[in-house]
């Protein structure tokens, strides 16, 4: 028995912990299931109650020491990547990058699993040109409850497909898939530094109006705590992967991402110190140039700044942390400026308000990306009051047709799920049909009624 | 179980009409919070109490399993009954008690059985029977309403007293034989605490209120403490008045 949690590390639950790659392990663990069924778990970077399955099975699936090296057979010609659901995107990107391919979609974490990348149906810095992470899934292999395997593709049971992309889990066991990689002429990123005065300005830069479409990459730092005339101030980073001519190195797409390559100057030391966060801002705004600024990074300084800081989640204590995600449609900025101000009101200080403009949704009913603004805030999970504050932001979300996001969220309550998602029925009634039993089952789809609980094994 | 913000979807409370365990589900239901289950004698009494919480929550739904705290072989099948309406146990209030002040047991000692049956056997019951549902579900947390009256057991009513030191001792020993199992006891000591149950009393010494009893509950519930004084003082009080050579004990006004 093993106590798990998100990676937010609240609501800690104890569950049956299985690690295994081995098909044969799943098949027979599944077989033995009791009523509190399974849940297949990554690298625990989701960051509520997703992976978790309180008194229940959690096959824990992931392939870092695997001495057998990577489990993945890739094309460097057509660029197709075939990969066993348990091996992160660090892997593949130390494997496919020197070799001139790209993930196609990363979060702002490598250490993710392709499982994990596909039942969240995770986005990147890329939603509006490229889209989510299951727009470039080819195909997929997939563990049914009942134990046999069956092949998913948007062409192949695309209503099946679909329901896996974003589906948390919840369909079956991701075992392998198959990813069309990115082409890249080398490892850095050119990137476009901006910092802007105020939200509006923020805003007004991200619009699809102006030149955001042109960017492949293009996200805005927030700083939430300041007031007046700069509130909702931040910094635009914006660029694409650089011509194998921009780079100096010998070999431009040399790529380790061990080495600590320089990172822009705004990128703070003292990033996690919840209270210096306003400093922090302050100087963190300061720093970035004042006028438009072009420079090459690193894939990990410009995609994955936070992994430099291992296990960096530890940081807000004991208590834990709440990451809230969320997304408003494109008109609805008014509702991002109030989310804004009921934080910054209540006194919440949060260090990593990340604000994105995202492309339109793909067809996965249970996707969370759709056209629109999302905000991404932390906080420390022990504010008080943190439950009810919550609750009117939650309101003010869904009132204005928006939605939170499921790999993220901790709090939101079934009906938040029901208003926010207007496909679910339509997805619950493809999960019951793939998995008639009811054998897939977590701490999430518990709370928020994601599957029938009262279906019995 | 818990969100991430400390707030359990289905709670529920042993003894629905006691004025303690309605102050504390008071304080417990938040947003967030899906079911309530009141375990009562008195389904109306205890209904009319939480009419008002569940006017401000919409989402939020009520349930009544009816039950009687000295039926002690019955709590197994209660427990199955909140499981069969609710689902999932994530906080068990245990406020059930019987105190029969000025009850003269010389002339009738058989009315002690029911004090020990509410108190003390039942409440065993119920929480064993609780705690394997919970260990089941890999979460859950217990809240006992224990007394101060059990830390030294006094004259006047030593029925009380006495089993209020058993089922304390008995939860502690609980807690820690559910190390690591995701399940947990808070065992709640207040002191002389001003209701209906204690009217006409003579206040003691630092008596306190539901309200009181319910804030110091919605601190503990989230955390890993395993027993909370109401107030907390009582907790240095009690390491004195335990420890008073009997002679001086008897001597005290208490």
């Amino acid at each position: 028995m093993q106590r798990l949690s998100g990676w937010g590390r609240t609501a800690w639950t104890v569950a049956d912990l299985v690690h295994t790659t081995e098909v044969d392990v799943f098949r027979s663990t599944i077989g033995a299931a009791g009523e509190r069924g399974v849940i297949s778990r990554g690298l625990g970077r989701s960051y509520g109650a997703a992976a978790q399955n309180a008194g229940g099975i959690v096959l824990e699936m992931t392939a870092e020491n695997d001495p057998m090296g990577i489990d993945a057979d890739f094309d460097p010609l057509t660029g197709l990547l075939t990969v066993a659901a348990s091996v992160s995107i660090d892997a593949i990107l130390r494997m496919c990058v020197p070799q001139g391919w790209f993930i196609p979609v990363t979060p702002g974490t490598r250490f993710v699993t392709v499982g994990g990348a596909i039942a969240s149906d995770i986005h990147g810095k890329n939603h509006h040109i490229d889209g989510s992470f299951g727009q470039h899934v080819r195909s997929l292999t997939l563990m049914l409850s009942n134990g046999e395997i069956v092949e998913l593709s948007p062409e192949q049971n695309p209503a099946w497909f679909w329901a896996t992309v974003g589906g948390m889990g919840l369909t079956g066991v991701v075992l392998r898939a198959t990813v069309a990689m990115l082409k890249i002429e080398s490892s850095r990123v050119e990137v476009e530094t901006v910092r802007l005065e105020n939200f509006d300005a923020v805003c007004a830069a991200m619009s699809a109006d102006g030149v955001d479409d042109d960017y492949r990459y293009s996200v805005a730092w927030v700083d939430l705590l300041a007031t007046g005339a700069a509130m909702g101030r931040g910094v635009l980073t914006r660029g694409d992967h650089a011509a194998a001519s921009k780079v100096d190195n010998k070999d431009p797409l040399a790529y380790d991402p061990r080495l600590t390559v320089s990172a822009p100057g705004w990128v703070p030391n003292g990033l996690l110190n919840k209270w210096s966060i306003k400093a922090f801002n302050e100087a963190w705004y300061r720093k970035a140039p004042a006028k438009s600024h072009i420079g090459l990074e690193s894939i990990p300084a410009f995609f994955h700044p936070l992994d430099g800081v291992n296990r960096w989640n530890r940081l807000y204590g004991k208590q834990g942390f709440i990451q809230y995600q969320f997304i408003v449609p494109l008109d609805r900025t008014d509702v991002l400026r109030k989310v804004i101000e009921k934080f910054s009101g209540a006194g919440v200080a949060s260090f990593l308000a990340v604000l994105k403009r995202m492309g339109p949704q793909n067809a996965a009913p249970m996707s969370f990306p759709t056209e629109g603004w999302t905000l991404t805030l932390d906080m420390a999970a022990g504010i008080s009051g943190l439950a009810e504050l919550l609750s009117e932001v939650d309101s003010l979300v869904l009132d204005a047709g928006g939605r939170h996001y499921l790999a993220k969220d901790s709090h939101v309550s079934a009906s938040a799920v029901r208003r926010g998602y207007p496909r679910i029925d339509e997805w619950m009634s493809t999960q019951e049909e793939m998995d008639p039993i009811g054998l897939w089952r977590s701490d999430l789809s518990r709370r928020l009624g994601l599957v029938d609980h009262r279906r019995l094994l | 179980m818990k969100n991430g913000v400390g707030v359990a979807q289905n709670i529920v409370l042993f003894g629905g009409t006691s004025e303690i365990g309605q102050a504390i589900i008071h304080k417990l239901v938040k947003p967030g919070v899906s079911h309530v289950v009141l375990v009562s004698r008195d389904i109306d009494a205890a209904d009319q109490q939480i009419a008002e919480i569940a006017e401000r929550y919409p989402d939020l739904e009520v349930h009544h399993v009816r039950f009687n705290a000295d039926d002690s072989a019955s709590m197994v099948h209660v427990v199955a009954e909140v499981v069969q309406q609710v689902g999932d146990i994530d906080v068990a209030v245990i406020a059930q008690g019987l105190l029969q002040e000025g009850v003269d047991y010389y002339a009738d000692p058989a009315a002690l059985v029911p004090v020990a049956d509410v108190n003390f056997t039942g409440t065993m019951v119920l929480m064993y029977a609780l705690a394997a549902q919970m260990r089941s579900q890999g979460y859950g947390k217990m809240v006992l309403l224990s007394s101060v009256a059990g830390e030294r057991v006094r004259k006047g009513n030593p029925a009380y007293g006495a089993t209020k030191a058993g089922i304390d001792g008995f939860a502690l020993a609980l807690d820690h034989e559910l190390v690591g199992s995701g399940v947990s006891v808070l065992v709640v000591r207040p002191g002389f605490v001003t209701t209906k149950m204690t009217k006409g009393m003579d206040k003691a010494p630092f008596s306190t209120d539901a309200e009181t009893v319910a804030s110091a509950v919605e601190k503990a519930v989230g955390t890993s403490k395993t027993v909370i004084w109401v107030p907390g003082l009582l907790q240095y009080m009690f390491m004195i008045l335990k420890n008073l050579p009997t002679a001086v004990w008897r001597r005290l006004p208490l």
